[in-house]
C-alpha cells in the first residue's frame, strides 16, 4: 500500500512562505514542499538590502544557511483553481496542492508621474532593484528621491554613503510627519543634511524628463529643474492580491483570514504583508508590513496547515529600524494624521502606528537620543525610541502586556531620567512579578 | 567601538554570551559578516539560540554592529558573583 504523502504549494518566497515552509517541514518530515515564487533569487533578507546598499554588507550575505529540503521553483503563477485544488503558472505547468499558503507579499507603487517609464526611475522592492541602484550610483552623480518611510530614508542614506549629490522631496514640512513627532523628524533631516542631502520641502515631483530613454532632468511643483541620473520613488506598497482576487477569495483591505490564518476557501491559507489584520480598537481591517509578523504568521499557518490547531493573535506592531544611522524603535500607537509623501502603506509600517486615542505624550531627548511615550489611563500604549535604546525593551514588555503604570503615572509627567529610571523600575517589578 | 580588555576571552566567555532576539532580527547577516571568527551568528538568531560557539571570542563586534539591537551581551547566573 502506498504511503499518502503530502502535497504543499507555497505560494511566495519571502520570509512568511520560508518560514511556513519550515513549519511543515518539522511536523511532516515526508511532506512535498514546493514554493513558487517570481523572485529569481528566491528567499534573502529585504530588510538586509538597506545595509547592502550603504556598502556595509556583502550581496552574498543577503542569503541564508538553506532551510530545506523545500523544491523552490522561480516562476508566476497566474491561475488558482481551488475546487481542482491546483495552482497554474505562467509557463503552463499545473501543480497540485493538498494544502496551500498564499505569502504573495506587497509591491512597490509606481510613480505615477510622467516619465516614470525611463531608464534609471527605480524602485526599492527586491534585489534586482538595489543592484540597478548599486549600478546607477557612484561619485559625481545626481539623484533625486521621492516618497516616505522606512525604505525613501534607506535609499536617500545609500545614495549619500556613496557619494551621490542626493536631493530628497518632502510634499510635506517634515520627514514622516504621521509616525513621527516634530523633534524626531527634524532630528533625521538634520543628520540627513550632515550627510550631504539636500531636503526640498513642501516640494512635488511634476514631470520627470529623458534622453535617449535615460532620466536627464526632473521638474518640481514650484517649477525648479533638477539635473539628475536616477529617480527613486518610494511612496508606499500595495498587498499583492491578484491571485486571491482571481479564486474569489474574501478580501477587504487585503486577504481576509480566520484565527487559523485559513482564507475563505478550503485548505488555502495565507500569511505575510497580502492577509489584513483587525485592530483592536477599531475592529476594522487593518495592514502591517513587518518581517516579524510575516515570520510568525508564516510559522502558524504552516503549522495549521500540516495539522496543528494554532490561533494566530496580533502582537502589539513593533519595528526596529535605522533612520538616519540613528537606530529606532516603534512600538504602539504614536500618532495619527495622514502622510502626503505615501500614497499608501509603507514597508516596515504598521497602520497600527497611526490610530492614536486621547493620550498623555511624555518625551524628553538630550543632543542624539530621544524618546517618546504615550501614556492613555493606566497604560502605556506606544513610544518611539530613538538613539540610546536602554529603555526599548522595557516599554516594548510594558507596552505589548499592557502593564498598568499607575504606580509612576506621577513620575511618569516629569520628563528627563526620573521618567526613564521609572520605566525601567516598574518594568523590573513587572518582569519579577510574571518570574515567580 | 574601542574596548580595552582587562580579562582573557575564557573569563568573559565564562561570565556570559551572546543571545538573540528573534523579533528584532531581520536576518539581514551583518553579525556573520563582521564575525572574526567566522560564526554564523544569524543562524543562531534564526533558530532563536544564544550563541554557544565555542570559536566566540565575546568580542562584541556582533552585538555592536547588529542595525536593529537584536543581539546583547547577558551574564550567565552560574558564575557572576561578585562580577561588576
Amino acid at each position: 500500500m502506498a504511503h499518502d504523502v503530502s502535497t504543499y504549494v507555497i505560494v511566495g518566497t519571502g520570509a512568511a512562505g520560508i518560514s511556513a515552509a519550515q513549519a511543515i517541514r518539522q511536523r511532516d518530515p515526508a511532506a512535498l514542499i514546493t514554493l513558487i515564487g517570481d523572485d529569481p533569487h528566491g528567499f534573502y533578507s529585504r530588510p538586509g538590502l538597506a545595509y547592502y546598499l550603504t556598502g556595509e554588507l556583502a550581496e552574498r550575505q543577503l542569503f541564508l544557511r538553506q532551510a530545506g529540503p523545500f523544491v523552490m521553483l522561480t516562476g508566476r503563477v497566474t491561475g488558482l483553481d481551488v475546487a481542482g485544488r491546483r495552482v497554474i503558472t505562467a509557463d503552463g505547468r499545473e501543480h497540485h496542492y493538498d494544502r496551500l499558503l498564499l505569502a504573495t507579499g506587497s509591491a512597490a507603487g509606481r510613480l505615477p508621474t510622467a516619465g516614470a517609464e525611463l531608464k534609471g526611475v527605480v524602485k526599492l522592492d527586491n534585489l534586482e532593484d538595489a543592484r540597478e541602484i548599486v549600478r546607477r550610483a557612484g561619485r559625481g552623480r545626481t539623484a533625486v528621491v521621492v516618497g516616505g518611510g522606512i525604505t525613501a530614508l534607506e535609499i536617500v542614506e545609500a545614495l549619500a554613503a556613496r557619494g551621490v549629490s542626493t536631493n530628497y522631496l518632502l510634499r510635506s514640512d517634515r520627514y514622516w510627519p504621521n509616525v513621527l513627532d516634530e523633534t524626531e523628524s527634524r532630528l533625521v533631516e538634520q543628520r540627513l543634511r550632515n550627510a550631504g542631502v539636500r531636503i526640498h520641502y513642501r516640494t512635488q515631483l511634476a514631470c520627470i524628463f529623458g534622453k535617449h530613454g535615460r532620466v536627464a532632468a526632473v521638474e518640481t511643483d514650484r517649477g525648479e529643474r533638477i539635473k539628475c541620473h536616477l529617480v527613486a520613488g518610494a511612496i508606499g506598497v500595495e498587498p499583492r492580491l491578484e491571485l486571491a482576487r482571481l479564486a474569489g477569495l474574501k478580501i477587504e483591505r487585503a486577504i481576509a483570514t480566520d484565527e487559523y490564518l485559513q482564507t475563505s476557501a478550503p485548505d488555502v491559507y495565507a500569511a505575510g504583508d497580502a492577509v489584513q489584520e483587525s485592530d483592536d480598537i477599531t475592529h476594522k481591517p487593518t495592514l502591517d508590513t513587518l518581517w516579524s509578523k510575516a515570520l510568525r504568521q508564516g510559522r502558524i499557518a504552516g503549522a495549521n496547515m500540516a495539522g496543528d490547531r494554532e490561533q494566530y493573535r496580533r502582537r502589539v506592531p513593533f519595528n526596529v529600524t535605522r533612520l538616519a544611522g540613528l537606530t529606532t524603535t516603534i512600538i504602539g500607537r504614536v500618532n495619527a494624521g495622514p502622510d502626503d509623501d505615501l500614497v499608501s502603506i509603507a514597508r516596515g509600517d504598521s497602520e497600527t502606528w497611526r490610530q492614536l486615542p486621547e493620550v498623555m505624550a511624555v518625551q524628553w531627548h538630550s543632543r542624539l537620543d530621544r524618546t517618546r511615550v504615550l501614556v492613555a489611563r493606566n497604560t502605556i500604549i506606544g513610544a518611539v525610541v530613538m538613539g540610546d535604546q536602554t529603555l526599548s525593551r522595557p516599554l516594548q514588555q510594558l507596552i505589548a502586556n499592557r502593564v498598568d503604570v499607575t504606580s509612576i503615572a506621577e513620575r511618569l509627567r516629569r520628563a528627563g531620567d526620573a521618567l526613564s529610571d521609572a520605566i525601567i523600575g516598574r518594568w523590573l517589578e513587572w518582569s519579577h512579578g510574571t518570574a515567580e | 567601538m574601542n574596548v580595552k580588555l582587562t580579562c582573557s576571552r575564557h573569563e568573559i566567555r565564562s561570565t556570559g554570551r551572546v543571545v538573540t532576539d528573534g523579533s528584532r532580527c531581520v536576518q539581514c547577516g551583518m553579525c556573520s559578516y563582521n564575525c572574526p571568527s567566522g560564526i554564523d551568528v544569524r543562524h543562531h538568531s534564526w533558530l532563536g539560540r544564544p550563541v554557544d560557539d565555542s570559536r566566540c571570542l565575546a568580542c562584541g563586534q556582533c552585538v555592536a554592529r547588529c542595525p536593529r539591537g537584536a543581539l546583547t551581551f547577558t551574564r550567565l547566573a552560574l558564575f557572576n558573583e561578585g562580577g561588576s
